[in-house]
């Protein structure tokens, strides 16, 4: 295989191992920030309990990011020197301002988050645990300012093939900018929540009386049911947006060869792209007319009109049918769980089966959602000023080869570790016994006294 | 040469970078140092040793990322030449960096049966990171030519770089740990400042030899007699230092941050030392500074940035340390 595919492959195995810790870190860190605010008020020991069961979780998922993270930073240069070399007048300074604002501030509260409880007063611990969150926050909106300015370039000029800054407020806030952010960071809460109800389902199934993962449970589902309708409309709009910015990726999308009116909104088919048709197709007529222009009769472009400048159509059709399945499932799944919960008060076996099913079901939709936005912008590494070609490293394929397995190695090994040890501690926490009361007196006497600052067998 | 703030904001520039980057071999440079360490014989001393380093090693990467993210961003024409010569062993240092990295959270939440192996992944990976690191010095410091001598004078590199992370990490270990194994550490430290300082001479002394422009900026036509003064420094630096963990211990754990500090600044002369070999050269012998530097525009966008937020780190970076000051005790897991 030649540099140009071996290195598109690495960047696409790097990027999606990392994006899998960070989708978590970001919104779990605010779920950490509401347990610990919630026992600063109230004083209740489950939420202390909840807190130092996803304190674990967060620290091994973002131990994870931060390493996965540092392999991304040196791919720029190590497989891609044409990126730097056209935008890196751009592209730099955003990247410095995520490793600045954003990588210190986080790394280094989290060492007082997690070792410095009884180290530092309770005031204190808890303006780290909100850095931290902060800190992750701050590190998606930089990167993703970078990543939609690939999609929608703005604020700049080429002078010799290289581009300069113009404005730097329209190359930070470019046209799809607020659409990615928000749609990431609902992802982002809604693979934490999922994650959340998974692991605390899991629990339950095996026999935890605690309070604690009862209450994760009801925290998570109703979390995810309140974020998913967030998100299907954010998605839409987000959508739209790429309607207008980059039709033949939302071409790709629908699966449309022709540009019509009235076109049909393809639910499966089997696109084809010698014959530039869709095989076994199931349609609905005029819905991604409706879809796209509110209109059953209105005109959408079809990828005849980006002849050789349209990406790939099959990932990018799977990819979007993927994403949208699994934010359907979540749809039924949160709310019918939420709906139990609220009548009922809990779960039945199989609803938390379901939701232990469900637990990584939010990776599976981001990354079908960034093959969908990234493959979409092919050929092109930045929409029309830059192709994925053109900024390949000249480095003899044998390398990136050897490179590309040590990673998929290591990738490998390190997701299925981490996976299980995800269970493993779930079924380390179910194996202590100390159900603990709520609201005891000497709790809400003295809450911070109370809350235990001890050893690694008190998980909640 | 360019003028104006086309002249100087490179210049502001690389000096960022090199803090970045000796600020790293410091810190992350003790971190890993006590990775590589790692006894096989005591399982205590082990959870002792990663205790002590817990708190700081995810920030102490960061400056790495920083030092990285600052050629990347300040000279991305450097980043290019320099990341594709070192293809390879870029890709070993972060695989050593990944396993270490997630082998210090999984080893206390694995199965009690594997620990031992996350154990010996943290010691691999902080192995393969710094003599990768320590390698790819070598190759920059020789132009990254091709030759059998520059392939040795790295493999030393390699050697000298590690030696160098030991040591620096077995002083932590002196100042952060007590009793069995701080004496352990002490010993430890005395055995990798001999091997670090051999390596200090041997490579002052090939160095020169093999690059005719280090030859002429140490030796013929830079003002020599102040030069000679960081070579004096540096072992009169090694001279205290083993002579005190000669005598070690000391009453009330006296002087016990000694040997850290120590080695601090001889890390800082033997940087000061490269630093003065290379400049103006960012890639040696091909690309200075200004050549690689990208748009002014871009650059003093960033600074603004650096201005307020680079003091800001350094204070909580400062905070976090005192918050942990003193010995490490058992790594009170959250």
């Amino acid at each position: 295989m030649e540099t140009l595919l071996l290195s598109r492959i690495q960047f696409a195995a790097n990027i999606s191992f990392h994006i899998l810790f960070p989708t978590i870190t970001i919104a779990l860190a605010w779920f950490l920030v509401v347990f610990k605010i919630q026992h600063n008020r109230t004083g209740a020991e489950v939420w202390m309990r909840a807190y130092r069961f996803w304190v674990k979780v967060f620290a091994l998922s973002f131990a994870l990011g931060v390493v996965s993270g540092i392999t991304m930073s040196f791919q720029f240069g190590t497989n891609w020197p044409g990126y730097m070399a056209t935008v890196g007048n751009i592209a730099g300074p955003l990247l410095g301002y995520e490793v600045l604002t954003a990588f210190f501030m986080e790394a280094t509260f989290l060492g007082i988050m997690l070792f410095g409880m009884n180290r530092v007063s309770n005031r204190i611990h808890t303006l780290a645990t909100v850095l931290v969150a902060i800190g992750t926050s701050l590190s998606a909106f930089w990167i993703l300012s970078l990543n939609s300015w690939m999609h929608t370039p703005a604020g700049f000029e080429m002078r010799d093939g290289v581009a300069f800054p113009v404005s730097w407020w329209a190359i930070i806030f470019n046209p799809s900018m607020p659409y990615r952010l928000i749609h990431m960071m609902l992802a982002s809460g809604l693979t934490a929540a999922f994650l959340m109800a998974g692991l605390s389902a899991y629990r339950l199934l095996k026999g935890d009386h605690k309070p604690a993962p009862r209450l994760t449970l009801k925290v998570s589902v109703f979390a995810a049911a309140l974020l998913i309708p967030l998100q299907i409309f954010m998605g839409d709009l987000h959508g739209l947006n790429t309607l207008e910015h980059q039709p033949a990726k939302v071409a790709a999308m629908e699966g449309l060869w022709e540009t019509q009116q009235g076109a049909p909104l393809v639910l499966f088919g089997l696109p084809d792209e010698t014959e530039k048709r869709n095989r076994y197709a199931l349609e609905i007529p005029g819905g991604a007319s409706f879809i796209l222009t509110h209109d059953w009769q209105g005109e959408v472009r079809g990828l005849n009109e980006f002849e050789n400048e349209h990406p790939p159509v099959s990932p990018v059709f799977w990819g979007f049918r993927i994403m949208v399945g699994l934010g359907m499932l979540m749809l039924l799944v949160s709310w019918t769980a939420a709906w139990r919960l609220w009548r009922h008060k809990a779960l039945p076996a199989w609803m938390l089966k379901v939701l232990v099913g469900m637990t990584f079901s939010g990776w599976v939709a981001t990354l079908a959602g960034w093959y969908v936005t990234e493959i979409g912008r092919q050929p092109y590494l930045v929409s029309g000023l830059l192709t994925t070609a053109d900024a390949v490293t000249s480095t003899p394929p044998t390398n990136v080869a050897t490179s590309l397995a040590i990673y998929l190695t290591l990738y490998g090994v390190l997701l299925l570790a981490y996976m299980r040890t995800l269970f493993l501690i779930a079924r380390k926490a179910v194996a202590v016994d100390r159900p603990e009361e709520i609201h005891t007196l000497q709790d809400q006497l003295n809450p911070i006294e109370q809350s235990p600052t001890g050893g690694g067998n008190r998980y909640a | 040469m360019p003028s104006g703030e086309a002249y100087w904001l490179p210049l502001i520039f690389m000096a960022l970078m090199g803090v970045a980057f000796l600020v790293y071999a410091i810190l992350d440079g003790y971190d890993l140092g006590v990775g590589i360490l790692l006894p096989r014989n005591s399982e205590a001393q082990r959870d002792t040793m990663i205790a002590s380093i817990g708190p700081f090693w995810d920030a102490n990467e960061t400056w790495l990322v920083l030092g990285v993210g600052i050629i990347l961003i300040a000279f991305p024409a450097a980043h290019n030449v320099i990341l594709l010569q070192l293809y390879i062993p870029v890709t070993l240092m972060l695989a050593g960096l990944i396993l270490r990295g997630v082998a210090f959270d999984f080893r206390a939440k694995a199965p009690v049966d594997h620990k031992s192996w996350w154990d010996l992944a943290f010691w691999g990976g902080s192995l393969l990171a710094t003599l990768s690191q320590g390698y790819m010095l070598g190759l920059y410091v020789m132009g990254f030519e091709q030759s059998w001598a520059a392939q040795a004078f790295a493999l030393l590199s390699a050697i000298c770089v590690t030696a160098g992370y030991c040591l620096i990490g077995a002083a932590w270990l002196v100042m952060k740990t007590e009793g069995e194994l701080q004496a352990r550490a002490a010993r430890w430290a005395r055995r990798c400042a001999w091997l670090m300082a051999l390596g200090l001479v041997a490579v002052s002394l090939v160095n020169p030899m093999i690059s005719e422009r280090v030859y002429d900026r140490w030796l013929s036509d830079g003002p020599t007699q102040i030069l000679l003064v960081i070579p004096l420094l540096c072992f009169l630096l090694f001279l205290i230092n083993d002579r005190f963990l000669a005598r070690f211990p000391f009453d009330n754990d006296f002087g016990c941050w000694l040997p850290f500090a120590c080695t601090i600044g001889q890390f800082v002369l033997a940087f000061s030392a490269l630093a003065y070999s290379f400049f103006p050269y960012v890639v040696p012998e091909q690309l200075t500074f200004w050549e690689a530097s990208s748009a002014p525009e871009s650059l003093r966008f960033i600074l603004y940035g650096v201005v307020i937020v680079l003091p800001t780190i350094a204070f909580y970076t400062f905070y976090a340390y005192r918050v942990f000051w003193g010995k490490a005790t058992e790594l009170q897991y959250y």
